[in-house]
């Protein structure tokens, strides 16, 4: 009897420790504590619901199950190095850590370990050249495009003029932030407007010298590039000195409710950046409702849902679904490997009657991905926030970035790369 | 019973002075040392290794450093993780600019280099001590993250602002970059902490150790007794500065791979190394790997138990990690104010009685 119990416990124990290895592994490298949380949490809770819901309605991807492994990084490089070694030995198809400085560490670990990294919206922007970065994918848009399509909107606002105007950047002081300043500066010597730079240090939470700053020097416009608790503070400060709300953007990593709505009324007319559309009535969230929420696998509390990167996640688990089911039908099976699964993202091709199909009308822009483009069409939208009704409005359709300059940038930053590791560029 | 030193007869000056005076003590080092340096490598893994064995050692080779420091010489200093990123920016800008240079003469010349620096941010301790030094050395803290941030030099004019490690070859083995097996990444660390804690155990018994500990048991009493204080408390920062200095190398070029001197380098560090050498035991070179190992280990360990084995979500397994890490930090504070070393030398003194203790 006694040994009977042992045993099953024994078998158990190997069973919950061997994972069947038939699964499809998703490693989630999440964020749910620390100053980033705010960010981190929502992002994870839709990228978890939507496999979620490919498990439950479909049962996974082409029939395989889908298993989400959660690591904690805490917005921390080593913490993340930590959760990318533990995890891969699992058989993890696709890496999407949202944050930057994670990325720039498991770059090269993940090339050597020929696992795909999908940084969507962030990440080293020069990931865009797919012949140098043969693992690494930055689709729908990046860092690069966002800063052009920022200037192209003022462009617009000012009749296609920003000659002699001032704007300031306040930048969150690390590779994250400091992303934008190369194509800004050149920008800025194209359109002649004059660029200042802020830097606010990590986690943000004392900004008063940059907004007196502002307040002294008095720029036309004020972009940002924050995260976390920066974006709440930055948005407060900017009530407090009475800066013009409209012309003050965040990137798309600083326009989210949680970012606003501390600031209150004072917040009203911020405007931001998005890659994806938000709709909360979109079919896909009355499906997550029904057959995840109600079934009480909410990943979190399940308080998130519809909310701006609550979608981004969905969008980036739907990206990465369709990738996996891009490399199922290109390979001709079902359980694909990480290798298989990059061939996928690199064919990858998102069309609107796709994401109709998908429960997710209009989410994002439609785009394709080739070997060599890794970075998509770099559409972005300005939305802005409305305090009374607490809800963001989108003000554009998506505006194309200047490729003109971006592709020259792109390209000089990855032969560097290239140059420093010995790659020689070419598909896989 | 066996661990005592009746029957171990020391017949010379040289074998009474040694490091480990009893028997056992000696057999245990020697198969610590047989196991760290022929066990482990052939069994060693990319987890293992990179989660838990080298920011073991980095970090404890950080702690002696800080150990000689304030264990030491009684200077308390909150300047290691500048400290750290000038080895790691020393490091770096020696590989890029000599590539043809071996790596571990550029980690020697990176902390020679922190040991430079170190001892300058040390000159205010001639005139100041106690939270005002403290004060002091977290300027230098500020100021270096601060001058790794805004000149670009450092960073060799990068977009990012990150320094990331070019591949470099040991003996034919890549120790940097990416394609570092497992072993060589452990190896090499190992070999830069046997060689430091050799070195600073040595340092600390002789001349100049007695004259930190002189300086940091009463620093008037000492300067009467005839020990230079400008010697001595520089010579604390330097060695200390130079340990510290290639922990930071091999964090940024071992361990990591790339580093953002913010996040890698900030004031969290500083007090990372800080609680180790308070956890683990001030004045104690086995409290240096103490320390290190218990703030080094057990988040890993809690949070393999949490959420591998319980299954617990993620979020409340990080948040009782830093309780359970933090209730335990003051239990052992409370329960034993010189760290993890002291018991470890009461367990030792109750070990020899053992088991007739009167």
């Amino acid at each position: 009897m006694k040994m009977k119990t042992l045993a099953a416990m024994a078998l158990a124990g190997a069973m919950s420790a061997a994972p069947a290895m038939a699964d499809l592994v998703i490693p989630d490298l999440s964020y749910r504590t620390g100053p980033y949380a705010a960010g981190g949490t929502p992002f994870s809770d839709g990228y978890q619901d939507y496999f979620n819901l490919l498990n439950a309605r479909d049962g996974g991807i082409g029939g395989e199950a889908i298993r989400i492994v959660e690591c904690e990084t805490g917005y921390n490089t080593e913490k993340g190095v930590e959760c990318y070694e533990s995890t891969k030995g699992e058989g993890a198809l696709i890496y999407q850590p949202l944050s930057t400085g994670i990325t720039y560490q498991i770059i090269p670990k993940a090339t050597v370990d020929e696992i795909p990294i999908h940084t969507m919206g962030y990440g080293r922007t020069s990931a865009a050249n797919g012949e140098v970065f043969n693992w690494v994918f930055n689709y729908p848009a990046n860092y690069w495009d966002a800063a052009s399509v920022m200037v192209n909107y003022l462009l617009e606002e000012n009749g296609g003029d920003l000659s002699g105007k001032k704007i300031a950047l306040v930048y969150h002081n690390s590779a994250y932030g400091k992303e934008p300043i190369r194509t800004l500066e050149e920008l800025s010597a194209m359109h002649g407007f004059e660029l200042s730079q802020l830097a606010v240090d990590h986690p943000g939470q004392e900004q008063k010298s940059q907004w007196l700053q502002i307040r002294r020097e008095r720029p036309d416009y004020v972009l940002m590039w924050g995260w976390g608790v920066m974006n709440q503070v930055a948005v407060q400060e900017a009530a407090n000195i009475g800066f013009p709300m409209e012309n003050f953007i965040g990137n798309w990593w600083a326009g989210a409710e949680h970012d606003v709505t501390p600031a209150g009324a004072g917040a009203d007319g911020y405007k931001s950046l998005n890659m994806n559309r938000i709709d909360a009535s979109l079919p896909v969230f009355a499906e997550i409702q029904s057959l995840v929420h109600d079934a009480g696998n909410a990943a979190g509390d399940g308080s998130n849902m519809g909310s701006v990167l609550y979608t981004r996640g969905m969008y980036a688990a739907m990206l990465a679904a369709e990738a996996i089911a891009k490399a199922q039908e290109i390979h001709g099976v079902s359980d694909v490997t990480a290798a298989m699964v990059r061939d996928g993202m690199a064919n990858l091709e998102i069309t609107e009657a796709r994401m109709a199909e998908l429960g997710m009308s209009q989410i994002g822009p439609e785009f394709s991905v080739s070997c060599e483009n890794h970075g998509g069409s770099g559409l972005g939208i300005v939305q802005q926030w409305n305090a009374a009704d607490a809800q963001w409005v989108a003000l554009t359709d998506y505006i194309a970035p200047d490729d003109s300059v971006i592709d020259p940038l792109i390209a000089a930053d990855s032969a560097a790369f290239a140059a420093e590791n010995n790659i020689e560029p070419g598909c896989l | 019973m066996l661990y005592r030193e009746a029957g171990d007869f020391k017949t010379t000056y040289v074998a009474d002075n040694q490091t480990f005076p009893l028997k056992l003590d000696r057999i245990g080092f020697w198969v610590t040392m047989a196991v760290a340096w022929l066990v482990i490598p052939f069994v060693i893994n990319d987890y293992w290794a990179s989660s838990l064995l080298v920011p073991f050692l980095i970090y404890a080779i950080a702690a002696i450093g800080l150990n000689i420091l304030t264990g030491y010489c009684g200077q308390v200093s909150l300047g290691t993780g500048g400290f750290m990123a000038v080895g790691a920016y020393a490091c770096y800008k020696l590989m890029t600019s000599f590539p043809d240079v071996n790596i571990m003469i550029h980690i020697v010349l990176a902390g020679g280099i922190t040991a430079m620096v170190g001892a300058a941010f040390g000159l205010p301790s001639l005139r100041i001590k106690g939270f005002y030094l403290a004060v002091a050395t977290l300027a230098a803290q500020f100021f270096l993250v601060w001058l790794f941030n805004k000149v670009s030099w450092f960073y060799n004019y990068s977009a990012s602002g990150q320094i990331s490690a070019p591949e470099r070859l040991v003996a034919g083995v890549a120790v940097t970059g990416p394609s570092t097996p497992a072993w060589a990444q452990y190896l090499i660390c190992l070999f830069f902490v046997t060689v430091c804690a050799v070195i600073a155990r040595n340092l600390t018994r002789g001349t100049i150790g007695r004259s930190w500990m002189a300086i940091r048991d009463m620093d008037i009493a000492a300067e009467i007794i005839g020990v230079n204080p400008l010697k001595a408390k520089l010579t604390a920062f330097a060695v200390s500065s130079f340990f510290v200095g290639i922990a930071g190398a091999l964090f940024f070029a071992v361990y990591l791979g790339a580093v953002e001197v913010g996040e890698a380098f900030g004031i969290q560090k500083s007090f990372l190394v800080l609680f180790m050498i308070i956890i683990g035991g001030l004045g104690s070179i086995f409290g240096s790997f103490a320390g290190a190992a218990f703030l080094v280990l057990l988040p890993v360990a809690l949070k393999w138990l949490g959420v591998d084995v319980m299954g617990w979500p993620t979020d409340l397994v990080a948040h009782f990690q830093l309780v359970i890490v933090g209730a335990l930090i003051m239990f052992f504070l409370i329960k034993e104010p010189h760290g993890l070393a002291q018991l470890w030398r009461l367990a030792k003194e109750k070990l020899r009685l053992w088991p007739f203790p009167y």
